[in-house]
């Protein structure tokens, strides 16, 4: 049987127990890689080399009799904004070829290649993050593995489209206004976004650091714990990164949900989408017989300061290029960012004083609930090259739509993950299980307790 | 506010010239477009009323 569809955990355990060598599996691993990739473009480097000796040497350990930890031998790969030792971080962009090579991998593959992971590549994604389909003008557009006519959707389009294709168990994304979560709803995988601050950013390429999250991308509740743990912890080198102690979740997962109080989120989450897409939250509603719906309050405006605040810093970032080489930026960003270089301190001022009276009203929430259930995106993914969509008989523009859902949820920081809904004959689509601040394990729990029943 | 794509332009230019950020012809009715639909999204947030002690979100720890 192929080892291909099994998750992480799985796979490592069948490593460890020397039933598979960790060399194989990276040799069946590139291989499958190298055959698929011309069709799906997910991967925009792979390091065979250095893959492959670090599946020896681990196979090494193994026959050792030692443990190499909990993702041994597993596979990973990584959106190419992560640095990676000895190449060039891309984040998506042309300009970033001319940088030197990475001197030292960032903290979050560290941490993985220390639990036995291997990273094999680097993925697709919007330019320089901006984006949620990932149509990259540089590197070619990501297709959806379950239609390959349709977008991955983005920014972390390549990660979540190569666990979808099970080119890779697990991959790590960015998330900044729906980046991992929007890309898993339309690939059908689970995409995670832990507390702002929760996890290392330190080595990813920044775009907004007022808002910019990392996260992995897996196909079983467990593998997403198990990562979320292997990455926890404490860096100097990320200033935003939390003291706060690791709390492990992959432990929990066996809780279940009693004592939880779930609801549904209200008003906004239920406008501006296709009926499929609320449909599937009213399934899960039922499924958790889930009678209360909680109203965030004013959500369009927290959409709309996500966006002020996004367009200012991640055009700050790119000043001098935007200055003295527009024309090498991909034509979806650069009108973007030299728009967002315009804009006055004092939206973007007010706009960051109005995140404090959310998250202040948004945490008085969260005293009476412990899971608020979402949609992710407005509708299933559509087909590449599309500008506009027709929902409620309303033309809308793709591109700053597909995050209505997300981004004001990421705006603040709160952990979400994107559970996805495979229905059959049908394209996924995502819901959002959202928490307070560090409280990712109720997520988890929710999780392990659907993915047993849907 | 403003929020006609002409007088949006004449922002766009005089403000591009303040930050010395070229804008070419090619660019200008992108750059105005997304302008404008930033501005619109700004009286969302422009329009909200806070107190004043309603300090920005971000916190500098020296």
């Amino acid at each position: 049987m192929s080892f291909f569809a099994l998750d992480a955990l799985s796979l490592s355990q069948k490593i460890k127990s020397q039933e598979l060598t960790a060399t194989s599996v990276i040799e069946q691993t590139l291989l499958q890689i190298e055959q698929k990739n011309p069709t799906l473009n997910c991967f925009t480097a792979i390091l065979k080399d250095a893959a492959l000796q670090q599946a020896q040497n681990i196979d090494l350990e193994v026959t050792k009799g030692h443990d190499p930890g909990q993702l041994t031998g597993v596979p990973f790969a990584v959106k190419n904004l992560f640095d990676i030792e000895g190449i060039t971080t891309l984040a998506g962009s042309k300009i970033n070829v001319e940088n030197p090579p990475a001197t030292q991998d960032a903290t979050a593959i560290q941490r993985l290649k220390k639990a036995g992971a291997i990273l094999i590549g680097a993925l697709n994604m919007d330019e320089y993050a901006y984006g949620f389909v990932t149509e990259n003008s540089h590197y070619g557009a990501t297709p959806n593995p379950h239609d390959l006519s349709r977008i991955a959707g983005g920014s972390s389009g390549g990660s979540a489209a190569s666990v979808a294709a099970n080119l890779v168990p697990f991959t790590l994304g960015s998330d900044t206004n729906g980046s991992i979560r929007v890309p898993a709803a339309l690939c059908g995988v689970l995409g995670f976004k832990p507390t702002y601050g929760r996890l290392s950013r330190a080595g990813a390429f920044l775009f907004s650091s007022s808002l910019d999250h990392i996260g992995p991308f897996a196909r079983s509740v467990r593998d997403i714990a198990a990562i979320f743990d292997v990455l926890q912890g404490e860096d100097p080198n990320d200033p935003v990164c939390t003291n706060l102690p690791p709390q492990p979740c992959l432990d929990q997962l066996k809780d279940g949900i009693d004592g939880l109080t779930l609801a549904i989120a209200g008003c906004y989450f239920q406008e501006g989408a296709d009926p499929e897409a609320l449909a599937v939250v009213e399934t899960v509603a039922n499924l958790l017989d889930i009678q209360t719906t909680i109203t965030l309050p004013e959500v369009h405006r927290a959409r709309a300061a996500a966006y002020i605040i996004t367009a200012c810093e991640g055009s700050n970032l790119h000043l001098n290029n935007l200055r003295s080489r527009p024309h090498d930026f991909d034509p979806a960003t650069r009108d973007r960012f030299l728009a967002g270089a315009l804009i006055p301190t004092s939206w973007y001022l007010q706009a960051q004083r109005f995140r404090r009276w959310y998250r202040d009203r948004v945490r008085k929430i969260f005293e009476g609930v412990d899971v608020i259930i979402a949609p992710t995106t407005p509708c299933v993914a559509t087909p590449l090259g599309q500008q506009t969509m027709v929902i409620n008989g309303e033309e809308i523009l793709i591109r700053p739509n597909l995050g209505r859902f997300t981004q004001p949820l990421s705006f603040i920081g709160l952990p979400v993950l994107s559970f996805p809904i495979l229905q059959k004959n049908k394209l996924p689509l995502g819901i959002q299980l959202i928490a307070a601040p560090h409280q990712e394990s109720k997520l988890l729990r929710l999780a392990a307790f659907l993915e047993e029943r849907l | 506010m403003i929020n006609n794509p002409d007088e949006i332009q004449k922002y766009v230019e005089q403000t591009a010239l303040l930050i010395n950020l070229p804008i070419d012809h090619e660019s200008m009715p992108g750059v105005v477009d997304n302008l404008q639909r930033i501005a619109q999204l700004a009286t969302l947030v422009t329009d909200f009323e806070l107190s004043e002690d309603m300090e920005p979100a971000p916190i500098f720890q020296p």
